[in-house]
């Protein structure tokens, strides 16, 4: 890892008290400010905490908001839970898809600006169908909302 | 001056004093500042009225921590009101008016009209009727008996003072006046049951930790509300922080702990943002941290926050997340109580629970158990979602029909259709039909029905939900989130999602459907966890209520309700199609050929059954089957 990253690494490593019963919440700000966990900041938080590698793959591998590979810079969360379901969601995923050209399972775009994700509720049921853009809630969306937002985006990054 | 309350005395005179700034403000306007308002935009709102207001030279106090000489008014950000569906909304007292939908543009009138002429703007109120101007008119509000969420949509969540204003903290004060079994005995006599969705009664767990010897113990809170389709105690987590910190600070004085967990889900960062904020200002006063109120007792709380893991819920799932490994669940006995967090005491109760405690310890023992069934007393809070006309957040007291909760809180099912079932419970939970409209809700009717109330997802559907694909689903969800830990779960679902997507494919056999009995029978005897044990309840009730769609699926091959794309037809209609090639210009695959003028054909074998066409056909010449 870099100089830089390693003080960055280092601060939220003495925040938690180098304390291996935080190491989610220490995994979690790592890849908040990295958009994801390289295997260089596994093995070096793991040299730190005292653990052992494979305990941080272990833990890393097991949550599903850990990404070991680079996240884009926005992180669309489609809600596919019973109440989104039941109010077409999976038109709006794959309108979303369609739209930012993902194919197969990529689910990050090319340029690192877009990725996709499905989670099994959000708790905005009251809004369905819902997804988030980094946190940003969208109520009641429909493919044509989609698109529109996508290109909103687009447009704020002059793509 | 600082802010910390010396003891018991000094408690109830900040109690009088942030109740009388709150009553010093003559109007109030409160901006529902829940999930779903927030995402229509309800923050743009609340900005925009202070600003008007202070154009007009209106006193402001947009905080009770802040003096101002003479307010005229309040202006606050509250917790979810419940009614989504309908926001952003905005609340103004003394009236109770509630406007819905409201929109920034709205803000001029707002001010001019209702807070300064004290006028009702008719065309914001619920369907435009006076008669439901005030917010506990409307029969969604009507027929409710919120307790519990009372607060959330009267308070501002993010300041200690309005917690304060209600008496807030009190029953945490009365509580320490009490030995430890005391309030045990109160929760017990109450009767509160586990609101998380097991139904264990949360006094005799509290007791079994305080009775024991062991001296460290622990207190956690589930917040990890990973249901599909439950969101109710995110609005408490947002709308009433402090009443789970008190709930938890009753519990911890009960059984003698000094530290406590809350467990959050990631997915829910506002409410993680809010406990931070309310666990900062609880131990700012002196409410967290050591010798509270001067009394002696010591007791903190840390703030987790889940990684994605839907198993997480469960308890030894959740102490081992806290711990930082991987979060699967361990075979009980021991149980949590025993050896629960870094294997010691625990006492975990779910969210809900923690809020119930400060008002049975308010109100005794007897007041909670008036409310409800003998064996279930008090409320639930229940997620009202799906096909029905209004969605949101209710309580009710329990063995409240299942028909008063969907016709006349929910308005009956959207655009006119018809019931057909509530799933409720989520993953681990069934199916309830026509026939159990009028059961009550409770634990244990809800038991014998083959449904559990869960945590309180209630998921309407009309007759236009196939309940096959419906199972399939929380299969499919359930497979996911198995940790893979147990082999009856980790492949015995997998072994039911493949027999579920063969018949939604129309692939299925009659013998199927005993082979997805029979592996629900050895999953939900032999999995480690109650993820596992319920895993195929959603299974097992769909196909005990609506055996005749599985068997329309496996034996017709058809999808009665046409959402199983595999099993659908579409076809043209030759008399109605005027062969005018829209439709086959529309089709992204190329399936439909013809001659200008003559009736056009799909070729099965290329259609996906995209639709395209169907939307397209501007004579109605093209159907499914």
């Amino acid at each position: 890892m870099r100089e830089k990253d390693c003080a960055v690494v280092d601060r939220i490593l003495t925040a938690h008290n180098c304390d291996a019963t935080n190491l989610i919440a220490i995994m979690q700000e790592i890849q908040a400010h990295f958009r994801y966990l390289s295997q260089e900041s596994m093995e070096y938080i793991a040299a730190k905490l005292g653990i052992s590698c494979a305990k941080v793959y272990s833990v890393a591998t097991f949550y599903e908001n850990f990404s070991l590979s680079p996240k884009g810079k926005y992180v669309f969360r489609v809600c596919d839970g019973t109440a989104c379901h039941v109010r077409k969601s999976t038109a709006v995923l794959n309108a979303l898809r369609g739209e930012l050209g993902l194919v197969y399972d990529s689910n990050t775009t090319d340029d690192l600006l877009f990725t996709i994700e499905t989670v099994s509720c959000l708790g905005a049921c009251g809004l369905a169908p819902v997804l988030t853009v980094n946190d940003v809630v969208y109520p009641a969306m429909t493919p044509e909302k989609v698109k529109e937002l996508v290109r909103e985006l687009k447009e704020r990054e002059h793509v | 001056m600082s802010d910390r309350i010396a003891d018991i005395e000094a408690l109830r005179q900040r109690q009088n004093f942030a109740a009388e700034r709150m009553r010093a403000q003559p109007t109030q306007v409160l901006v529902c500042a829940g999930t779903g308002c927030l995402a229509g935009g309800s923050l743009r709102i609340y900005e925009r009225l202070i600003e008007l207001c202070r154009e007009r030279g209106l006193q402001v106090q947009v905080s009770l921590r802040e003096h101002v000489d003479h307010p005229d008014i309040g202006v606050k950000k509250s917790g979810c009101n419940g009614f989504c569906e309908l926001g952003p909304l905005v609340r103004i007292d003394p009236q109770g008016w509630l406007y819905t939908k409201v929109r920034p543009e709205d803000c001029e009138e707002i001010v001019s009209q209702s807070i300064v002429k004290g006028e009702l703007i008719e065309r914001l109120i619920y369907e435009n009727n006076p008669a439901y101007a005030a917010q506990y008119d409307i029969p969604f509000y009507a027929k409710q008996t919120r307790v519990v969420l009372r607060d959330c949509g009267h308070i501002n969540a993010e300041d200690i003072e309005e917690y304060l204003a209600l008496g807030g903290y009190g029953a945490f004060a009365d509580a320490l006046g009490m030995r430890g079994e005391e309030i045990c005995k109160i929760v017990g006599d109450a009767g509160l049951r586990g609101r998380g969705g097991g139904g264990y009664p949360t006094g005799r767990k509290w007791e079994q930790v305080r009775a024991q010897r062991e001296p460290i113990r622990y207190v956690v809170c589930n917040g990890d509300e990973g249901d599909p389709g439950a969101f109710m105690d995110r609005s408490i987590m947002e709308g009433n922080p402090h009443c789970v910190i008190e709930g938890m600070l009753i519990a911890g004085r009960a059984v003698g702990a000094q530290k406590g967990y809350i467990y959050v889900r990631a997915e829910y960062p506002l409410a993680v943002e809010r406990l931070h904020n309310a666990v900062d200002q609880a131990r700012a006063y002196g409410l967290l941290g050591a010798d509270i109120l001067g009394s002696g007792f010591d007791f903190d709380i840390v703030i987790n926050q889940g990684a994605g893991a839907f198993v997480c819920g469960e308890g030894s799932a959740m102490t081992a997340s806290i711990e930082g490994n991987r979060g699967m669940p361990r075979v009980k006995p021991p149980r949590t109580v025993e050896a629960g967090l870094f294997g010691k005491l625990t006492v975990l109760n779910n969210v809900e629970t923690f809020a119930t405690v400060p008002l049975i310890v308010r109100n005794g023992a007897q007041w909670f158990a008036s409310i409800g069934t003998q064996t279930s007393p008090g409320t639930k809070a229940f997620a009202l979602t799906g096909n029905v006309r209004n969605t949101g957040l209710i309580e009710v007291p329990m063995g409240t029909t299942l028909r008063e909760v969907v016709f006349d809180i929910g308005g009956g099912i959207k655009d006119g259709h018809d019931f057909k079932a509530v799933q409720i419970g989520g993953p681990s939970g069934g199916c309830l039909t026509k026939e159990h409209l009028d059961m009550p809700l409770d634990f244990d009717s809800l038991k014998k029905a083959g449904a559990m109330i869960g945590s309180g997802g209630l998921v309407v559907m009309d007759e236009h939900t196939c309940m096959v694909e419906v199972a399939r689903f929380f299969m499919n969800f359930t497979q996911n989130e198995s940790c893979g830990k147990c082999v009856p779960c980790r492949e015995g679902t997998k072994r039911m999602l493949e027999v579920l997507e063969k018949i939604v494919s129309g692939n299925g056999e009659l013998s199927d459907l005993d082979m997805l009995l029979e592996l629900a029978d050895t999953i939900s005897q032999t999995a480690l966890c109650g993820l596992g044990k319920t895993a195929a309840g959603p299974v097992v009730s769909t196909l005990k209520y609506f055996r005749d769609e599985y068997l329309a699926h496996v034996v017709d091959k058809k999808c009665p309700t046409h959402v199983c794309t595999k099993l659908k037809r579409i076809y043209i209609d030759a008399d109605r199609c005027k062969g005018c090639s829209k439709c086959a210009r529309q089709c992204p695959v190329l399936a439909i050929s013809g001659v200008i003028k003559q009736p056009f054909r799909i070729d099965p074998d290329k259609c996906i059954k995209c639709g395209a066409c169907l939307t397209a056909c501007p004579f109605g010449a093209i159907g499914e089957e």
